[in-house]
């Protein structure tokens, strides 16, 4: 029941929000803060009523009793579509994360927002909401539910607070989104229909569907709708199209929440539904996925330099991060995909804390346009090791998160298709490009004295000193991260063994 | 109890402290955390090698398992050799040295403290990387000091052009990274290991001398070697890294960051040794550069790119040593070298500081007198560098010019070049010295160096004068024995001895009593461009800049409005033109509507009829 709590929760919490309004102005952050606060509050208290040695367990993908925790409610019973919720180590890990990255997002926009600050925060949490369903929902019906749940408050976040182009963006990014998803639907009937000729009964529950031989043409075109709906909200070149628009025009709690954790639902799909639903599919598909994977490293650090708009930048170089998501699922053996999970979790804070920057910029000097900026470090100096400290971490530098999900992926990529770990590794070069062209536009140079700013007061410096020690602590000492993923990985890979291209060493 | 985690904890701590600070602490405090620490840091290291030579034991120490993934488990963790003490020995105390000078130098600068977290954190790093127990934590120092060289290069953020000799600095060094990371990736893959000892017993193990694996291996770590060394192909950062402060460009760009790649080849020498192709390719890279370098450096007026020119040559050396497999040798030339290129260095920072930022060297002049101490100082690094006989660099490259002449087949050819290169170090070491310091006086200076920049020119003078003496504990290390070189015929190494002082000679002639003259040489149409050419560093910036960054930059720009959009586009305009043209349909006309409906029914009909017949 505690997972259905927690979503109606946050779903109760943007409702209380959104009327708290009309006592008063400054009200909803507070009350949005607070929910996001206590939701992460009553995960910790539930992790720590379970023994330790849970933690541990390889849970059985085929009895979601053997997870952390496990829900079932009847839904339409006719159909087998049933309220399934369940977590594991990784949904746990990534549940947390989302958590955690709301209430930056909250700090974030903490005076941007003038315009009905609670309709806003509301579709903060409700967003919030979507994506921990979308991580804990079992059953595939369920899941696509709150797949496009998700959807709806992120483009009203965009549509509504989002800046010059909103309305374009917001309608690019739902189009795509939406578009998508209907693929997958298609996929998750047919699942659901085929398995009912295999199986004799309806049902739409991922422990039932995991491991039905499927009719193996038909899977690969299942396995092609998931795989796009996914890719696209990974997003991976070159469906990444809708994601420079709708960041650079989400306000900065949009961005944070769309980089942050929106991204990370299409690598969990991928992760959690796409290649253990198909694994033959997939194994045949791989190498097309992995060059996907490797274009869009190198596509998104080449074009992150071109971009003269600082959240543009950043938008792109999360395109060329992602690339090394999909190729390290796709290598699939155990170091690529601890990096691939590793990946979502560094990406997540690195990435919240640059558009956290950008917003940040933006709200002083009242735009985005790099060639406007240069020398701030002068006036702003703890903006600017900040920034300096984000751009580090993006172009992987070791000792911070990113470099250990990098290497990982890359280190397990090598096993098996060693020349895309060579093209995705000329990625690095790039990443050092862009981010310190970034640095050098905007805090370098000769100070403009136009441009007087104030530096971070000590709400945005606390805010940032959390994602820095995160990071610094995720690049030396991983482990936690890595032990509570692995169990998981562990039980996900049995799927697919041995086989020539996706086995691997380990 | 281990005590080695404190050697690299001071220096941090110190950074850390002077970062969270951001300036707020009293410049005396941050005097004496940024050198203080070091300074500690330097005892430790000496309390260290004090009990090193005594026992010769290896210390090992493992403070936790950075990340453990099936065999995958690099720790944080350190390994204390021989040669480990002896690198640890140069950064701590050069490094001291060099933040005691700093003091004194950067006194006016408003960014006091952030200089002083910089150079700790660069410290710290270096000494991570030397320390590491296995690839991946000696590949966290070689990055971390990376990012420190750009911090530091950059420091004086205002001048674009020094952040572009920053970002320069850091990309090209990351090229050789990248090769650097791949055979790291090959060696875990291969071997299922990183670290350094098990990985050389490994490789010993399942290789043979001359296979692929060991070649490609090798191959890709001497990528990241020379990109860190500053040595062909990736050699053309170091000249523009000067931009940074001068004492950084002491400690970084001379004495510990840029030996890297010597430290990397010397740690993996085993590897190194099962692929006599790459030994090869690391002689020849090293032998190129050092020509290559020395005659640039004879073309040039600014007194650090000089120095510049001079340490790119003299690491050649190192690599040729390595090449050659005169591991020793060439680590005994890393720690002269870092003697006397600090002590140059330190000694052009004095006269920068004391010449109103005066770099040209046409401009100084008559400053023997002048500035004795600044004088005394670069006589002695000059007569190191340039390997005159009893100086400290004179043992050093004596002992590779050796060892190469026994190498088998091409070694008269490497001997050669050696000492062509030995020829032109002695003629540019001097010309800089009787340009600066005789003749007559074109700049006065305002200020004489104060006690915080003498004292480590004194010291590093005593170093560079004397350093040659110094006995590093290598033999354990290094187990194959040195080349024996009393076979050598004593011709050889009076010539080797005989070198430098011909070029003493001709600068003598050339610059100071002006008996010879190239001045018609120098002035000819011929003479210009060679000149040019030189002075460029042969061009290698405009190479790259029209083969690599110019098409980059190109194809972003063409890039930069998302060319992928246009497919998404192409199927919008689609709808949209479908979309106007069904539009033209529904008009509100009656009788338009009609038509197409009898239109519509003719054809229904038409269709049931053909069916039904």
């Amino acid at each position: 029941m505690s997972l259905l709590i927690l979503i109606a929760f946050l779903i109760v919490g943007g409702l209380i929000a959104l009327f708290s309004e009309r006592i008063n102005e400054q009200l909803p952050r507070w009350v949005s803060l607070a929910i996001t606060i206590l939701a992460l509050g009553y995960i910790w208290l539930f992790c720590r009523q379970l023994p330790i040695e849970s933690f541990s367990v390889i849970p059985n993908p085929t009895d979601g009793s053997s997870w952390l925790i496990h829900l079932r409610l009847e839904w339409i019973p006719r159909f087998g579509i049933a309220f399934e919720l369940a977590m594991d180590g990784l949904s746990l890990l990534l549940v947390v994360l989302t958590l955690l990255l709301g209430i930056i997002a909250i700090s974030s926009s903490w005076v941007e927002i003038k315009f009905k600050p609670g309709l806003f925060q509301a579709n903060v949490l409700w967003s919030l909401a979507g994506v921990i369903g979308v991580f804990l929902a079992m059953d595939l019906f369920l899941f696509f539910l709150f797949w496009e749940v998700m959807l709806i408050p992120m483009y009203l976040l965009i549509a509504i607070w989002g800046h010059e182009d909103k309305a374009y963006a917001a309608m690019k990014f739902f189009i795509f989104t939406q578009f998508s998803g209907l693929l997958m639907l298609l996929s998750i009937v047919t699942i659901a229909w085929q398995a009912a000729i295999i199986n004799g009964s309806y049902s739409f529950s991922y422990f039932d569907l995991l491991g039905v031989p499927f009719d193996s043409s038909l899977a690969f075109w299942m396995m092609l709708g998931f795989f796009i709906a996914f890719t696209v909200k990974l997003p991976s070149f070159p469906f990444h199209t809708w994601l420079p628009d709708a960041h650079t025009q989400a306000p900065t709690a949009g961005s944070v929440l769309l980089a942050g954790i929106l991204l990370k639902t299409g690598a969990y799909g991928l992760l959690r539904f796409c290649i253990p639903l198909f694994p033959e599919a997939s194994m045949e598909f791989a190498p097309i996925a992995m060059a996907l994977g490797a274009a869009g490293v190198i596509y998104g650090a080449v074009l992150a330099f071109a971009q003269t708009d600082f959240k543009r930048l950043v938008a792109y170089s999360s395109v060329s991060h992602m690339g090394f998501v999909l190729l390290g699922l796709y290598a699939w053996n155990n170091l690529a995909l601890q990096g691939a999970v590793m990946q979502m979790v560094a990406h997540g804070v690195s990435t919240a804390a640059l558009f956290m920057m950008a917003g940040a910029l933006q709200h002083r000097l009242h735009t985005r346009d790099m060639n406007q900026m240069g020398g701030l470090w002068h006036n702003a100096p703890r903006m600017g090791a900040c920034a300096m400290f984000f751009a580090v971490a993006s172009l992987g530098l070791p000792g911070l998160g990113n470099f250990v999900a990098e290497f990982l992926v890359l280190v397990g990529l090598f096993a098996v298709q060693p020349w895309f770990a060579v093209i995705a590794t000329l990625g690095l070069i790039g990443a050092a490009v862009y981010s310190l062209w970034m640095i050098q536009k905007t805090f370098q140079g000769e100070p403009n004295n136009e441009l007087v700013m104030a530096d971070f007061g000590v709400r945005e410096m606390g805010t940032m000193a959390a994602m820095m020690i995160a990071l610094i602590w995720l690049g030396l000492y991983p482990q936690p991260v890595l032990d509570l993923a692995q169990p998981v990985l562990d039980s996900l890979r049995v799927f697919l063994v041995a086989s020539p291209q996706l086995g691997g060493v380990s | 109890m281990n005590l080695l985690w404190l050697i690299p904890m001071f220096p941090l701590l110190s950074a850390v402290l002077l970062i969270v600070t951001a300036g707020r602490l009293p410049k005396q405090l941050v005097a004496i955390l940024g050198a203080g620490s070091v300074g500690a840091a330097a005892v430790c290291v000496a309390l260290l090698a004090n009990d090193f030579f005594a026992d010769g034991q290896i210390r090992e120490l493992t403070l936790w398992t950075w990340i453990a993934l099936d065999n995958f488990t690099p720790g944080i963790s350190f390994y204390v050799d021989g040669l480990t003490v002896v690198m640890m020995s140069v950064i701590t105390g050069v490094g001291f040295l060099i933040h005691l000078y700093s003091l004194e130098f950067m006194a006016d600068d408003e960014s006091f403290s952030r200089y002083f977290a910089y150079m700790n954190l660069f410290v710290a790093a270096m000494l991570l990387l030397v320390m590491a127990d296995n690839l991946l934590l000696l590949y966290l120092g070689w990055e971390g000091v990376g990012v420190c060289s750009y911090l530091l290069v950059g420091f004086w953020y205002r001048d674009p052009n020094n952040g572009k000799a920053a970002r320069k600095a850091f990309v090209v060094t990351r090229v050789g990274d990248v090769a650097m990371a791949l055979g790291l990736f090959l060696l875990f893959t291969e071997l299922g290991t990183l670290d350094i000892q098990p990985l050389m017993a490994a490789a010993n193990n399942q290789w043979q001398v001359g296979d692929t694996l060991p070649i490609l291996a090798t191959a890709l770590l001497l990528g990241g070697a020379v990109g860190k060394s500053a040595q062909l192909p990736l050699q053309t950062w170091l000249p523009d890294a000067m931009a940074g402060p001068t004492p950084v460009s002491a400690l970084i760009h001379a004495a510990t960051m840029v030996t890297a790649g010597v430290y990397l080849i010397a740690r993996t020498h085993e590897l190194f040794l099962l692929a006599p192709p790459t030994m090869m390719a690391v002689a020849w890279v090293g032998l190129l550069t050092l020509l290559l370098a020395a005659f640039a450096a004879l073309a040039q007026n600014d007194i650090k790119r000089i120095l510049a020119y001079s340490t790119i040559s003299q690491i050649g050396y190192m690599f040729l040593a390595m090449g050659v497999g005169a591991f020793s040798a060439g680590i005994f030339h890393l720690m002269t070298h870092a003697f006397f290129k600090a002590l140059l260095f330190l000694a052009a920072g004095a006269i920068i500081h004391c010449l109103h930022h005066e770099h040209d060297i046409l401009r100084m002049g008559g400053l023997r007198k002048r500035l004795p101490v600044v004088f005394a100082s670069f006589l002695i690094g000059s007569a190191a560098l340039a390997a005159l006989p009893f100086t400290s660099g004179f043992y050093s490259k004596d002992a590779i010019l050796l060892s190469a002449w026994l190498t088998a087949d091409i070694g008269p050819i490497l001997w050669l070049g050696g000492l062509l290169g030995a020829l032109l170090t002695a003629i540019y070491s001097f010309r800089l010295v009787f340009i600066v310091f005789f003749g007559h006086a074109n700049t006065e200076p305002d200020r004489q160096p104060g006690l915080k920049m003498s004292i480590p020119l004194i010291l590093l003078c005593v170093l560079a004068a004397i350093g040659g003496w110094i006995n590093i504990p290598l033999t354990e290390v290094f187990a194959s024995p040195p080349s024996d070189h009393s076979l050598i015929a004593h011709s050889v190494e009076y010539i080797g001895i005989a070198t430098p002082l011909l070029g003493l000679l001709i600068a003598y002639l050339l610059f100071l009593s002006r008996a010879m003259s190239i001045a018609k040489l120098t002035e000819s149409t011929a003479g210009q461009a060679i000149q040019g050419f030189l002075r460029s560093g042969w061009r290698f910036d405009a190479l790259y800049h029209y083969t690599l960054v110019w098409p980059f930059v190109g194809i972003a720009r063409l890039c930069k409005n998302e060319p992928v959009d246009q497919i998404y586009n192409a199927i919008v305009c689609t709808l949209k033109w479908f979309h106007r043209r069904l539009i033209i349909v529904q008009n509100g006309e009656l009788r338009w509507y009609a038509t197409t409906m009898v239109f519509g029914i003719v054809i229904f009909v038409a269709m049931i009829l053909r069916h039904s017949l």
